[in-house]
């Protein structure tokens, strides 16, 4: 009796354990899938579906007034529309030159970083002085900027004024002037975020490297040219590319401050897809900009995975 | 040597101090225009603390006037904490399931999830306003939370740090019989913590500030948050630009606070995922 038990035990064991390991399986299964359905709902509902509709409205001729029976199909209409729209080329191009702000705005919050990490007195003063405007909201920001920038009364030109400029530029008023004064705002805006994620780049460095340096003689020049740059070209890749990516999204501060004018001067995809969908009612044109905008991030995107290879060198 | 290098220090410093004047004298200039009485707003050279004060004025103005500050300011609180309460919790269970609890489906549906971060936010706003206007989201607060609620950023952030837990951990908790639920809530939260306070920050930040998605979604004045109220007020009270200063300084506030206490996780969370809004 004694016996027989001793030898069927294990073998029963061993079942047990496959049938509880399949059971187990299926309940991991299942409550995996409990832990990410509401993340799960939430983005097919809110994205996933709106990313498709994007794609199908964008063949489509439609307003938000009408019914839905009313929608025609129209095939790449209104692409080649599109390609004949002054505004929305105009805005195409403005967000080519915006793209300027990128590395403009790296080199000045690599410099402050630099000086940050290793030669200043009052770090922390320094890096919560920058990151203001981050942190500020855009709207205050915009409006603030917009009284500063007043062609007569604002402070900026009356500074200007008083040191004998006669006739300083009025800012967002002039059609030539407006878009780079929304870039400087952009740049002013953007530097404590480049500053921040440099520091952290430069914080990663080995100091060795530079302790090693010295001992060979290499003067400051030479150990930022062959160590520092090299150091952080993943970081300046990243921001590169996020900071890219980020100018194609521009809207709230064009929204507030400049509505685009005068005379288109500063108008963006972002703003141009919002005035042809949400106060002209171009359903169709304006998806057809969001899939141009989509194109363009997801292009950039792309050559991100391809650059981190092959440009990103230590 | 020490000496020289402080000295060199020193000068940088100074440098920098002249700089950061930019960066600074903006907000300043804002802060004392809004206790300026009108007159006063552009004389020049700029009065940085103003003669005439008329502070108490323009904030009552700002907060009980026509266009009531402490209304939309209770509208972006609400809004604002729900999101972030929501947000978290959304985003800490899915990156759980993603990263703790090993099912075969998790990796495809994890590529699905971070696939939709490519899309810009303005691709998809025209769907999803009709679909707002379709199922009665549109011009209510619920719809505005639930579209900051999803966060794929929030997601991979703290999937993340769950994997840096220990899976030992976790199996010894299995072991004594707690199952995925517990484990999530008494092991797995308390450990990544100060990643989750990070991203609760930096997500109350993002919500407070948001001007696209309230200027989108909501058209009764009485839903308006801070921000878009805050254009509006712009628009309405035109040239009385210490009237706006007062409002600009209400509308970031919060944000300055949430920023001095929580500095230290913001700056590193903002450095550590490279992230933003």
């Amino acid at each position: 009796m004694s016996v027989k038990t001793e030898i069927s035990t294990p073998a029963k064991v061993v079942k047990d354990a496959k049938k509880n390991k399949v059971f187990k399986e299926k309940s991991e299964n299942v409550i995996g899938l409990l832990f990410v359905s509401p993340m799960l709902i939430g983005v097919s509902i809110l994205m996933l579906l709106p990313i498709l509709a994007t794609f199908a409205l964008s063949f489509a001729d439609w307003s938000f007034i009408t019914n839905l029976s009313q929608l025609n199909w129209v095939g790449f209409d209104n692409f080649s529309k599109l390609l004949g729209d002054k505004v929305f080329l105009k805005s195409l191009g403005n967000n080519a030159i915006f793209i300027l702000t990128v590395p403009i705005c790296m080199l000045i919050s690599l410099l402050l970083a630099i000086a940050i990490d290793r030669n200043v007195y009052m770090k922390s003063f320094f890096k919560v002085a920058f990151f203001m405007p981050y942190i500020s909201s855009v709207v205050a920001i915009a409006v603030v900027w917009q009284v500063l920038f007043h062609p007569s009364a604002g402070p900026i030109n009356q500074t200007l004024m008083s040191l004998g400029i006669e006739n300083p530029p009025t800012w967002i008023a002039d059609p030539n002037f407006a878009l780079i004064s929304v870039m400087l705002i952009q740049i002013w805006v953007s530097i404590g975020f480049n500053m921040i994620i440099f520091l952290a780049g430069l914080q990663s460095i080995p100091r060795d490297l530079y302790e090693a340096a010295e001992i060979d003689g290499a003067s400051a020049w030479v150990q930022f040219r062959h160590i520092t740059l090299p150091m952080i070209s993943p970081t300046s890749f990243f921001l590169f590319i996020t900071g890219i990516i980020s100018t194609f999204k521009v809207f709230d501060l064009v929204a507030v401050l400049t509505k685009g004018g005068p005379m288109h001067s500063t108008s963006m995809i972002v703003w141009n897809l919002y005035e042809t969908a949400f106060v002209n009612l171009k359903i169709g044109e304006a998806s057809a900009m969001a899939v141009i905008l989509f194109l363009c991030v997801f292009a950039i995107t792309v050559l991100q995975w391809i650059g981190q290879k092959k440009w990103v060198n230590y | 040597m020490v000496k020289s290098l402080s000295v060199r220090k020193s000068i940088i410093t100074v440098f920098l101090l002249g700089f950061s004047i930019l960066f600074l004298l903006p907000f300043a200039w804002m802060l004392s225009t809004s206790f300026k009485i009108e007159a006063d707003v552009f004389k020049f050279p700029v009065q940085w603390i103003p003669e005439r004060w008329n502070g108490f004025n323009n904030y009552k103005e700002v907060w009980f006037g026509d266009y009531p500050f402490y209304i939309y300011y209770w509208n972006s609180i609400k809004v604002t904490v729900l999101t972030t309460v929501i947000s978290v919790v959304v985003s800490a269970m899915a990156a759980y399931g993603f990263s703790k609890v090993r099912f075969p489906l998790g990796n495809f549906l994890f590529m699905i999830v971070l696939a939709t971060y490519m899309v810009p936010a303005q691709a998809i706003l025209v769907p999803q306003f009709i679909l707002y206007r379709k199922i009665g989201l549109f011009d209510s607060h619920l719809g505005l939370i639930l579209l900051g609620s999803f966060s794929v950023l929030g997601t991979f952030m703290l999937r993340q740090f769950f994997m840096s837990i220990h899976n030992d951990y976790i199996d010894a908790a299995k072991i004594d019989g707690a199952g995925h639920w517990r484990i999530f809530w008494s092991i797995a939260l308390p450990i990544v913590r100060p990643a989750i306070a990070t991203y609760a920050i930096l997500r109350f930040i993002w919500t407070w500030n948001d001007y696209q998605n309230p200027l989108i979604f909501l058209r009764t004045d009485s839903l308006l948050t801070i921000q878009l109220a805050m254009q509006k007020f712009t628009t309405i009270n035109g040239e009385f630009y210490s009237l706006i200063m007062a409002a600009a300084v209400s509308a970031i506030l919060p944000l300055v606070i949430v920023f001095i206490i929580g500095q230290k996780q913001v700056i590193e969370g903002i450095a550590l995922g490279g992230v933003k809004g």
